[in-house]
């Protein structure tokens, strides 16, 4: 079987859950013999650029050299399109980003092109046009591809995808990662709700990562129910390489509590904070690290600072790699207080590396997790009553860790990638 | 000869209020919640079955007998929220036909932790007991009858009591029946009545269960399966939670029917009876010897204790718990000492259970937590907070002496 799939992002360069999702997902449906050719927008700039070899991708796409080597995902390849598309960001981010970028390009002041294809300007004037516009490219570089199903992650991808499965009559799967309602709360931007919608209802299947996120289909976008499976995202063990705590050169005299994630409505920072507010007024010797970044971030900082708490919070900007494993190890819990979380992978992981989690009941990982510790997001009496348990009794931080960590063992991407592979087998057997 | 001998346990823990760390005030237990669930219970369970018990005896003309195990928590909840139950108590005690059984009056593990406040709970079990059914309890069953060796000697020593119950585990019988009275190991006079599970669990557990290849379960293919016990023991020892009856088992599984007809055909067959465990105790002489030593109770599949003890965060609850006897016991203060008594309550222990938890089952019953983990936590902040009035009292005290003292001392007058 082989699988066009459309994402955002991948790692080494990830911003979010979803690029350790797609990440995982495909490296175990690659164990499983799908092949699967991975469309993904390629920064031309911005944060990355020095990990990236900057042969700049002509819009007809390009065997993308820097994904070839990764371990386990023979069965997928890999072409990229020259897009400063970003996943999470806002139209607003898009605008600014592309000016940042005018400016080091020395094109400042002259008017934005609207017209993509316009050759060698890999861009377009704003997110919409962008959107559309990686559509029609990735519709190009899907007229060389050989294969039997579409399946696309969230909605930058929607309208590429619809054009790819419009063209070729291929059946087309959407994959369902965060909705903007989980984004945006209640001032969803009507543009990307749109695109949303209609890739819910272009689409053949849905698959939804929690049930959380199949209920906000069915209820805020109106789909049938019928069409929307759910498969559960997995994590991806990391082995039992334990550091030695020396080697991050931390003293531990104080209990560490963790918020790992974006900085943004979304994930909850502020609860985050009153929460450690409220723990400081019975406990001393804890510290609060809030790893990530976002457009909340400058928020919290001064946040903490009202608070007068100062500090006791730190900051450590967004993490990746080996920073991230170190943190966990430092970490005595991680709270997660979500606001809206159709997932959740950063938990699972935070389990794998043995440290205990308080996870918001508003979340898809409440529904998987028995061994967590479950809040209402906006209960910070609550989370702050958890955070001090955990950190003042040792028999409930160890009992958490120990069925946490069996438990999470049980969640494998290859779980997930064997129910995506049977929603594709469905789809592909003629009916009758 | 064969003697149907039914016991049947009533109890309803004191379920404890949501209680944070932030939270100061020392009221502990969730009365709303108690008052709710009791009230249910009593109209689901106690009354009817109460009413058709005092039925059965009144048609029987004395040859139904049953025996009741009551907490002493779950009567001063029956007086506070469901008084009508006593009334039907107090009936069931004037007819003869029924006996009371003792135990800890807070259905604790105190045997366990601290025999001295055992003792304490016992006899204060045993003296409500008499007080509100005119009947001095003279057999004894350990809280979910966790029993060995020890206890069995500990109990004989105290002379209060006839016979102990437990659990007629395989383990501790090997190929011996529990169909017989038996003598426990290190006793002299102490009688040991060992439960039928299996038939027991017929009819606590698996009565509804329509995978069951006997169900439906009728009242003359029980009283077949109790005769075939003729010729090869003397007793059958049904134990059961009260619950069982309407609660356990709705009342549309057909279970009062069930035990309305269940007398009549047991006592079909001429040589069987029913016995109270004090008349099977004076019937039987002992047909052998019991060794029992490590704990055994009659929860689960595992039949130990580790229903209530098993895991880290049970383990460290209950020792804080029995570690603070000391200073509870100096403060003299009665409402600390029964607070203290009253979080010894077995359930909240097996709250914290995580065997079964992702599976949910029978550890679900009436629990008002989503998880051991939030068990454990609401349960050592109200402990935390009940040590700090310990402390509180301390200081208080030294504070009212150091004022008595200042007092007494005549006034020094300036010159």
């Amino acid at each position: 079987m082989r699988v066009l799939m459309l994402g955002w992002e991948f790692p080494p360069f990830i911003s979010g859950g979803l690029g350790t999702a797609c990440y995982g997902l495909t490296k175990a449906m690659s164990q499983l013999g799908i092949k699967v050719t991975f469309v993904l927008p390629k920064q031309v700039d911005g944060d990355y650029a020095t990990h990236v070899k900057l042969l700049t991708p002509g819009s007809k796409g390009a065997v993308s050299d820097e994904f070839s080597g990764l371990e386990g995902c023979k069965n997928i390849s890999f072409r990229t399109i020259g897009s400063p598309l970003r996943p999470y960001s806002t139209p607003e981010f898009y605008r600014q980003s592309i000016e940042r970028m005018l400016e080091r390009t020395g094109k400042k002041n002259k008017d934005i092109p609207q017209n993509w294809q316009f050759e060698g300007i890999d861009y377009s004037g704003d997110m919409y046009t962008e959107v559309h516009r990686y559509a029609a490219l990735a519709n190009n570089l899907a007229k060389d591809e050989e294969f039997d199903i579409i399946h696309a992650h969230d909605w930058m991808t929607y309208p590429a995808a619809i054009a790819i499965a419009g063209l070729t009559g291929k059946p087309l799967v959407v994959h369902i990662h965060s909705t903007e309602f989980d984004r945006s709360g209640e001032h969803v931007n009507q543009m990307i709700y749109d695109i949303e919608k209609k890739g819910f209802y272009s689409a053949d299947k849905i698959i939804a990562v929690s049930h959380f996120t199949r209920n906000i289909l069915i209820s805020r976008y109106g789909v049938p129910g019928g069409k929307i499976e759910v498969v559960y995202n997995g994590v991806e063990r990391n082995g039992t390489d334990n550091w030695p705590l020396e080697k991050s050169g931390i003293q531990k005299d104080e209990k560490i509590v963790l918020f790992l994630g974006r900085i943004t409505m979304q994930k909850g920072p502020e609860y985050f904070l009153q929460a450690a507010q409220r723990v400081l007024s019975v406990m001393d010797n804890v510290k609060f690290v809030m790893a990530g970044s976002g457009d909340l971030a400058h928020r919290t900082i001064e946040m903490a600072a009202e608070l007068g708490i100062g500090d006791k919070v730190l900051f450590t900007g967004f993490l990746r790699g080996d920073d991230v494993k170190k943190i966990y190890q430092m970490a005595d819990l991680y709270v997660m207080p979500s606001v809206s979380e159709p997932f959740g992978i950063a938990p699972l992981e935070a389990l794998d590396n043995d440290v205990p989690v308080i996870i918001s009941r508003q979340s898809g990982v409440s529904e998987v997790l028995v061994h967590a510790l479950k809040v209402d997001f906006w209960d910070v009496d609550e989370i702050a009553n958890k955070i001090v348990a955990v950190l003042k009794h040792p028999p409930l931080q160890i009992t958490l860790r120990n069925y946490g960590n069996f438990e999470v063992r049980k969640l494998r991407w290859s779980e997930s990638a064997a129910k995506c592979a049977k929603i594709y087998e469905q789809m592909l057997t003629p009916v009758g | 000869m064969a003697s149907v001998c039914f016991y049947f346990q009533a109890h309803q823990p004191m379920r404890l209020r949501h209680y944070t760390v932030f939270d100061k005030h020392h009221n502990y237990f969730d009365d709303r919640g108690n008052a709710a669930i009791c009230r249910k219970v009593a109209n689901k369970c106690y009354l009817p079955a109460n009413r058709l018990m005092l039925k059965l005896i009144r048609k029987h003309q004395g040859r139904f007998k049953i025996a009741y195990g009551i907490t002493g928590v779950l009567l001063e909840q029956i007086i506070s929220f469901a008084p009508e139950v006593m009334s039907t108590f107090d009936a069931l005690a004037e007819t003869g036909c029924v006996e009371f059984l003792g135990e800890t009056y807070y259905h604790s593990l105190s045997f366990l932790y601290s025999k001295e406040d055992f003792l304490e709970q016992v006899k204060k079990h045993s003296s409500t007991i008499e007080s509100y059914f005119g009947q001095k309890p003279r057999v004894f069953r350990n809280t979910e009858l966790i029993y060995n060796n020890e206890l069995a000697a500990f109990i004989e020593s105290l002379g209060l009591f006839d016979a102990i119950i437990t659990e007629g585990a395989d383990h501790i019988l090997g190929y011996r029946s529990p169909d017989f009275v038996y003598r426990p190991k290190g006793c002299e006079k102490l009688k040991l009545l060992l439960k039928n599970y299996s038939l027991s669990d017929d009819i606590a557990f698996r009565f509804s269960n329509r995978d069951w290849k006997q169900w439906p379960l009728t009242a003359d293919k029980f009283a077949r399966w109790v005769n075939k016990v003729n010729g090869n023991g003397n007793v059958v020892n049904l134990f059961m939670d009260y619950e069982t009856f309407g609660e356990h088992q709705w009342k549309d599984t057909g279970i009062f029917d069930f035990l309305k007809h269940l007398p009549d055909e047991i006592l079909k067959h001429p040589d069987n009876d029913f016995k109270t465990p004090t008349e099977v105790v004076n019937s039987y002489p002992p047909m052998d010897e019991v060794d029992v030593p490590n704990l055994i109770s009659w929860a689960d599949t595992e039949r130990d204790t580790s229903a209530w003890i098993g895991n880290a965060m049970q383990s460290n609850a209950i020792h804080e718990l029995y570690r603070l006897e000391d200073e509870i016991k100096k403060t003299a203060d009665k409402k600390i000492i029964e607070d203290w008594r009253k979080l010894q309550i077995s359930d909240h222990f097996y709250y914290m259970c995580t065997k079964w938890f992702a599976d949910g089952d029978v550890h679900k019953y009436f629990n008002p937590y989503d998880s051991p983990y939030d068990a454990y936590i609401n349960y050592m902040n109200i402990l935390s907070n009940l040590k700090m009035r310990c402390f509180l009292h301390k200081d208080l005290k030294k504070v009212q002496r150091l004022f008595e003292n200042r007092k007494s001392q005549p006034e020094t007058v300036i010159a």
